[in-house]
């Protein structure tokens, strides 16, 4: 067996598992970059996802729980702006900080207290958990699927940023508020709607990591959370493109180092990562050079 | 006719009265100015119109219609579109965009066009940029594009918070080309300036605004010729900042 034939299952693994923190990374870095907020609680949101799924799941058919999965998520991530971060729209960010913090042990109560702590068994999506061999090495049709799925709804989100009146605005708010809301937009919409796109692309993210486990509990969306709020640092926090790159980045390394049997440093590697890049280079891989909002 | 009407306005920030109280109109074609001193409330006043602060108290009247602490966006529905203090212009949009934002409520997607022409014909320095970042513009074409942008969202009544800070001469005197023309094509403007002379000079009427009230008015002329005003902001050129 040559190298590349070793390492082929490894890198395909560590594709996969980059689209997934990349669709997590994407909701951190939209809402840091239109709010300048990290959003503790989108990492919770992503484990909620699943919870939605274990519960929908169990009494419907997945064609009904997977859209209501999703529909459910979108609500929720738009629900905790409106209640938890829009009345702060004018305090000090300390406060919407430490609002986030809330929500996200809001949420992991929550999910204690619905679940009693007990793992949840997933559903298991048929088609997706097949397996197929490419290049001699086996996996799930999931892992073929999610970069693929990935890429395709960055480019979309891309699409709708750069093309559409809509992304404008978003542009616009971004960069300033209040002139934005002399232009005639609603910011208070344009907030809900990059909240809208973080938390579906979470929920999608989370159809597509869960499906790789047996069961859900409150606490394991809580690695995947913050790897990929870690490719958001290190792609340079507010970048899309930035998220996405350092998200499979992040995924292909841990899984090499799994490869040559370091699997024990896998996560301290991409935490030592964001200590790396915060010291030499805060604002990360794509970062614009730290322009505080006025 | 008045297209503006302000009645006792009142603002404050934090217990502290930026505006105590301050009447004034804006008939239909014609040009207002306000004058005042750093701090005296000028670009308050502007913006509690846009809605961008609470008010405290008082009304404020457009078109004939009650527009007092209607949301900013339905402000700009109603016609009246500011220039802000600074020109804040969106320098992670093109030029084009940030022409385009500036028409953002409007659905008459044909006569955007027109518009663009129109603004594209009066700032042909911006047509030739137009794919650049705004950010990477020289001050004067900044404000140039602040008015275009202005502009687009064609306004029935235009504000300008000054519009000629931090230019140089010649520029200004472009700026003030415009706001001629724009006049001459039947708009309706109110100009707040530091640059008091050129101001009153271009203005059929003036307000004086000092702390947060308005303690002198009167035609351009008028102000021009008033003692109390040459002394205090018609003396050399007032630099800011
Ligand atoms: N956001 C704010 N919070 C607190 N105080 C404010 C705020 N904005 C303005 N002020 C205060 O209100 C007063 C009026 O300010 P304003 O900006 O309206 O003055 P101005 O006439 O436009 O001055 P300038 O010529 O320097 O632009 C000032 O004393 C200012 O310090
Ligand atoms: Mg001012």
């Amino acid at each position: 067996m040559n190298g590349f034939e070793r390492l082929f299952p490894y890198l395909l693994a560590g594709v996969s598992v980059g689209g997934q923190y990349a669709l997590i990374a994407i909701g951190y870095t939209m809402v840091y970059g239109i709010l300048r907020l990290i959003n503790f609680a989108h990492g919770d949101i992503f484990t909620v996802a699943g919870f939605f799924m274990v519960y929908m799941s169990a009494t419907m058919p997945l064609v009904v729980s997977i859209p209501l999965t999703i529909i459910l998520t979108v609500l929720l991530g738009f629900t905790v702006e409106r209640v938890a971060y829009k009345p702060l729209r004018e305090a000090p960010r300390m406060s919407i900080m430490i609002s986030a913090i809330g929500v996200s042990y809001l949420l992991q109560n929550l999910m204690w207290y619905v679940t009693g702590g007990l793992a949840k068994q997933y559903p298991v999506l048929p088609w997706l958990s097949n397996s197929v061999t490419i290049l001699s090495a086996t996996t799930k049709i999931v892992t073929i699927v999610t970069p693929l799925l990935t890429v395709a709804l960055v480019l979309l989100l891309l699409q709708l940023i750069n093309h559409t009146k809509t992304g404008m605005a978003m542009r616009a708010v971004s960069r300033d508020f209040e002139t934005a809301k002399l232009m005639g937009i609603k910011i208070d919409r344009v907030i809900s709607i990059s909240f809208i796109i973080g938390s579906f692309l979470a929920a999608a993210g989370s159809l597509l990591y869960f499906t790789n486990y047996p069961t859900v509990t409150p606490t394991v969306g809580a690695m995947p959370g913050l790897k990929a709020f870690v490719a958001a640092v290190f792609g340079g926090i507010g970048s899309i493109p930035g998220a996405v790159v350092g998200a499979f980045l992040i995924g292909i390394s841990e899984n090499l180092i799994k490869a040559f049997g370091y699997s024990t440093f896998s996560d301290a590697f991409t935490f030592a990562l964001l200590i790396v890049i915060l010291l030499v280079r805060p604002t990360g891989l794509f970062g614009e050079k730290t322009i505080d909002k006025v | 006719m008045s297209l503006l009407k302000v009645t006792d306005l009142k603002v404050s920030y934090g217990g502290i009265e930026a505006l105590k109280g301050i009447s004034f109109e804006v008939p239909k074609g014609q040009i207002v100015t306000l004058i005042g001193a750093n701090g005296a409330g000028k670009s308050t006043t502007l913006r509690a119109i846009m809605g961008l602060v609470p008010l405290k108290s008082g009304g404020i009247t457009f078109d004939g219609r009650e527009i007092t602490s209607l949301d900013t966006s339905r402000v700009v529905a109603e016609g009246i579109v500011l220039v802000p203090e600074g020109r804040r212009v969106f320098p992670n949009l093109t030029v084009l965009e940030n022409l385009r934002v500036g028409a953002y409520l409007r659905r008459d997607t044909e006569e955007i066009e027109n518009s663009l022409r129109y603004v594209y014909e009066r700032f042909p320095r911006l047509e030739e940029r137009s794919w650049q970042m705004a950010g990477t513009l020289s001050g004067g074409e900044q404000q140039m594009l602040a008015v275009g942008r202005a502009l687009m969202a064609r306004p029935k009544l235009l504000m300008m918070d000054e519009p000629s800070l931090g230019l140089a001469p010649l520029v200004v005197r472009d700026i003030f080309g415009i706001i001629k023309r724009l006049l001459e094509e039947g708009m309706t403007i109110l100009l707040i300036e530091q640059n008091a002379n050129a101001a009153l000079r271009a203005a059929d009427y003036g307000y004086v605004m000092e702390t947060g009230r308005i303690t002198l008015e009167g035609t351009g002329e008028e102000l021009l010729k008033n003692q109390r005003v040459r002394d205090a902001y018609l003396g050399q050129a007032r630099k800011k900042r």
